[in-house]
């Protein structure tokens, strides 16, 4: 099951050129960009793993597009995700947030059905693939 | 992969090439004309500038009739005495190869040893990385770059952001241009003890320095833009000053021009306030006269003057 969070997510996947067209949008609004990875699907997962430090001050996007591409080689399995951070006042956040690489096999996720109090019932998502301890999943 | 559908392909060899045209529209000209006015002397390095323009635009021309050459290495050397305009030309460099589309953003990122070597094991890597992107899409200027490596230590952290360097240099040529700053005796050094530095450097640049006329022009090219000038008088003892200031140590060229002039300037404010400032116009304002640069230490005591004109002037605004 693919996978939909951030920009752009339903749309297919993007060329380097197109994510390339995206960073330098990003730097024309003088915003910070960051890499991000991770290897659980889940969409409460907010708090990705930093691929480097948010990258300020840049002009151009071939630094930029390095890491990506850095990222991508040392996680080909796991979701990678390219933010951009807005620091001007009143904003003070993410702009945009968009997916760069994704495991070759999606598992999904499946409902898991609580009985609650009464005949209530509570619904909550469990991905398959977190069932493997982190780092082990999308082999 | 597959040509650009844009781009013809296989054009007979009689096709006509519109040079002039391109020059024209490049506007190179431009920039090459203010190169001439703003920068006095350096020959040499106009001549390879107006070079390295032509061939930029060849290279674009042949772009256009599908020939393939490969992005020329443009990385430099700038050797030459302080003050003989290194960091001002790299400044133009990054605009003069943005013009000719050779770099995409054309910015300048000048950096020295402090910038890219770490302080300790596994600090220098990212540091550099850091600077290198940073200056993607642009000129890395790297000043004094002959302490990247220091051949008394060979466990100096330096050699780590030479190998970096050169890395990039070689394989990511379309997105920066690496120059190179320093005097020309220990760049030769550096040059020798990092062979792979010295062969990816396609141009190497030597700076000489001013003739005493020519470091006259800049100095008044300065006071000029400051929107000041020289009385005949003063211009007379300005070329005295320089001659003399030539022969003492510490000749830093256009830059102890531009000191001189700065303290000529603090001199001169200091004698309007000793004569009687109600009868000032603004011609006072403007004028160096002969007696501001006539009471510099190079004429009294044969030594260049740091901080006796300060001094004065200090002294005189407490009696106010």
């Amino acid at each position: 099951m693919r996978i939909t969070q951030g920009t752009f997510s339903f749309l297919p996947d993007f060329s380097d050129a197109e994510i390339r067209a995206q960073v330098e949008y990003c730097l024309k609004n003088t915003w910070a960009v960051s890499v991000e990875f991770t290897d659980d699907p889940h969409p409460r997962n907010t708090y990705w793993e930093m691929w480097g430090m948010p990258m300020f001050d840049m002009k151009d996007a071939a630094g930029i597009m390095h890491e990506i591409n850095q990222c991508r080689k040392a996680y080909p399995n796991h979701y990678v995700r390219v933010n951009g951070f807005d620091s001007t006042r009143g904003w003070e956040t993410v702009r945009l947030s968009f997916i760069v690489n994704r495991p070759k096999h999606e598992p999904g996720f499946h409902v898991l059905r609580q009985e609650g109090p009464g005949r209530s019932i509570r619904y909550t998502l469990h991905s398959y693939a977190t069932e493997k301890p982190e780092g082990e999943r999308y082999k | 992969m597959n040509p650009d559908p844009g781009i013809p392909q296989n054009l007979p060899d009689d096709t006509p090439v519109d040079l002039e045209g391109a020059f024209r529209d490049s506007r190179i000209q431009e920039v090459l004309d203010q190169l001439d006015r703003e920068l006095i002397g350096l020959k040499p390095v106009k001549t390879c500038i107006r070079e390295i323009a032509a061939l930029l635009l060849v290279d674009r021309l042949r772009k256009g009739l599908g020939l393939t050459s490969g992005a020329p290495s443009l990385h430099m050397s700038f050797t030459g005495n302080s003050g003989t305009g290194k960091t001002t030309v790299a400044m133009r460099m990054a605009e003069i190869l943005h013009r000719l589309g050779y770099v995409r953003k054309g910015h300048l990122v000048a950096v020295t040893r402090d910038d890219l070597v770490g302080q300790y094991i596994g600090h220098t890597a990212p540091k550099t990385k850091e600077v290198l992107k940073k200056a993607m899409g642009g000129v890395l200027f790297i000043d004094e770059a002959y302490y990247l490596y220091r051949a008394e230590n060979e466990r100096d952290y330096g050699q780590e952001t030479i190998e970096i360097l050169l890395q990039v240099m070689e394989n990511q040529r379309e997105d920066l241009v690496v120059i190179l700053a320093g005097y020309k005796d220990r760049m030769e050094e550096f040059f020798r003890s990092n062979p792979g530095m010295s062969s990816r450097i396609a141009h190497h640049l030597d700076f000489p320095d001013y003739s005493p006329q020519e470091l006259l022009s800049i100095a008044k090219l300065m006071l000029e833009r400051q929107q000041y000038h020289f009385s005949a008088q003063a211009e007379k003892a300005f070329q005295d000053y320089i001659l003399r200031r030539m022969q003492m140590p510490h000749f830093a060229n256009a830059r102890s021009m531009r000191n001189a002039l700065g303290r000529a300037r603090l001199r001169q404010a200091n004698r309007l306030f000793a004569r009687n400032p109600a009868k000032l116009t603004k011609k006072d304002l403007v004028t160096i006269e002969a007696e501001d640069i006539l009471a510099s230490r190079v004429f009294e005591e044969g030594m260049p003057d740091e901080k006796a004109g300060a001094k004065q002037g200090a002294a005189k605004l407490g009696n106010l």
